[in-house]
């Protein structure tokens, strides 16, 4: 999209919309192109005819809701950024449009100071970049982040999340001292960290009693990083040219090793696209457990929806013969059986380390 | 900064709560008991009904028999147990708080 930045402004109130536009049209660095909408079935007909960067909207609004409309448009434009403006400060609805995928929830400013931090929020989010980057510090990659806290010789805990996947890199005094990430500590977990190329961050309270695990100076993990990411990257270019057959052949041994996790009895991965069944370990027919599989999820996909609760996270089943877990997971959606006394914690537990090791 | 206030105050309200509470259906659907409040739509009571008795008739075909069905969404949990061919269903929402507490658990 070239020229300036193109917000659309949703609001079901005329004066409000009059304020805002002027507001961020004329006092924003960049200037940008604000359209209004006074109502949610507009709002979504504008999106439709036309380019956006940005939609800013009410929650409150007759007929079609600011939620309803949220869920659409997260789903039809993934690229566009979502900022919710309303005066309801009731937990449930922020928690609900996070769990949409808006970017960010504010509460209507009520002060030049609050109006000031709104229009730089809204500035720093239009500057982002689309993609790739880690949320959290404007345009910025992970190495830059840990440049930047070792330059400054801060003690802090970093904390990454990229989907299901979570890692901590612990810096004491400007030193990098510790990494864990799912199945690596120490220097491993630091390389596997920074071969996420998205994801959001947070900075925990430094732990100043960790035990140091990683001696090396942080130039040197970080030019050992780039250089492994490198070498990976050369070799991932071969078996990608295997095709399918390289796919199945992996998937299926990564299924043969999550079947020795504690209590899984059965282990099913289905094509999230065309739902046909991609691999499976200890079922003999895979076909009906596909099927229901596919109908169960989406079932409640389509409730969650509806109810405007965000993503299906995990669907848990308890009968006689066995429990069984439905999960999605990237390109694919798993089913995982086990027996019917596995407590729900191991459950749980288990589940974490096949969602993380099948993502990795 | 009065304009500014006036925009922060609430207006009546028009968007659905989720809330806390129970319900029970019969094997047809028809919603039994209910604590809900009577501001949540009967309309989506029997559409989640709907839904998980499907669910329970499907796992059935597929020879694997629930009695329970646990849902995790984002902002919502939803239990349901299965009653001689009907169902209870519990609804619990989900706030950023018990997310970020599971993360940490």
């Amino acid at each position: 999209m070239s020229g300036p930045p193109k917000i659309l402004l949703l609001d079901d109130d005329q004066d409000f919309l009059d304020l805002y536009r002027e507001m961020l049209s004329q006092h924003l660095s960049s200037l940008p192109d604000v359209r209004v909408a006074s109502s949610g079935s507009r709002g979504l007909a504008m999106l439709e005819s036309e380019p956006f960067n940005m939609l800013i909207v009410d929650l409150n609004m007759p007929k079609m809701d600011g939620l309803q409309v949220l869920s659409i448009a997260r789903r039809k434009y993934p690229e566009l950024r979502l900022v919710v403006l309303t005066a309801i400060r009731e937990e449930q609805f922020r928690t609900r449009a996070y769990a949409m995928g808006v970017d960010q929830y504010w509460i209507k400013p009520e002060s030049d100071q609050e109006v000031g931090l709104f229009m730089e929020s809204i500035e720093s989010l239009l500057n982002r970049e689309a993609s790739g980057g880690f949320r959290g510090v404007q345009s910025k990659s992970l190495v830059d982040i840990i440049q930047l806290e070792c330059l400054s010789q801060s003690s802090t805990v970093l904390k990454i999340t990229n989907g299901i996947l979570e890692g901590k890199i612990w810096i004491q005094n400007g030193e990098v001292i510790d990494a864990e990430a799912p199945e690596a500590t120490a220097e491993p977990a630091f390389g596997k960290i920074l071969a996420w190329k998205t994801g959001s961050f947070e900075n925990l309270p430094p732990e100043p009693d960790r035990v140091r695990t990683i001696f090396t100076s942080y130039q040197g993990l970080l030019l050992n990083t780039a250089q492994a990411l490198d070498e990976a990257a050369s070799q991932v270019a071969l078996p990608a040219l295997a095709g399918d057959g390289a796919d199945v052949a992996t998937s299926a041994q990564l299924l043969a090793d999550l079947s020795q996790l504690n209590g899984v009895e059965f282990l099913l991965a289905v094509s999230a696209s065309n739902h046909e069944a991609q691999n499976f370990w200890g079922l003999e027919n895979p076909k009906p457990m596909a099927d229901w599989m596919h109908e169960t999820m989406d079932n409640f996909r389509t409730l969650g929806e509806r109810l405007q609760v965000g993503q299906m996270q995990q669907v848990v089943g308890t009968g006689p013969q066995r429990k069984v877990a439905l999960a999605p997971c990237g390109k694919s959606e798993l089913c995982v059986g086990f027996p019917p006394s596995l407590s729900a914690d191991q459950l749980r537990d288990t589940m974490k380390s096949i969602l993380t090791k099948w993502a990795s | 900064m009065g304009l500014l206030s006036f925009f922060s105050k609430a207006k009546a309200d028009r968007l659905m709560r989720l809330p806390s509470g129970s319900f029970t259906l019969d094997r047809e659907g028809k919603v039994m008991t209910s604590t809900l409040p009577q501001s949540f739509p009967a309309a989506q009571m029997r559409e989640i009904g709907q839904r998980v008795l499907a669910s329970f008739q499907a796992a059935k075909k597929a020879q694997m028999p629930l009695s329970e069905i646990i849902i995790y969404y984002a902002a919502l949990k939803l239990l349901a147990r299965e009653l001689r061919g009907g169902a209870i269903i519990f609804l619990m929402p989900q706030s950023l708080n018990q997310s970020l507490k599971k993360t940490n658990n």
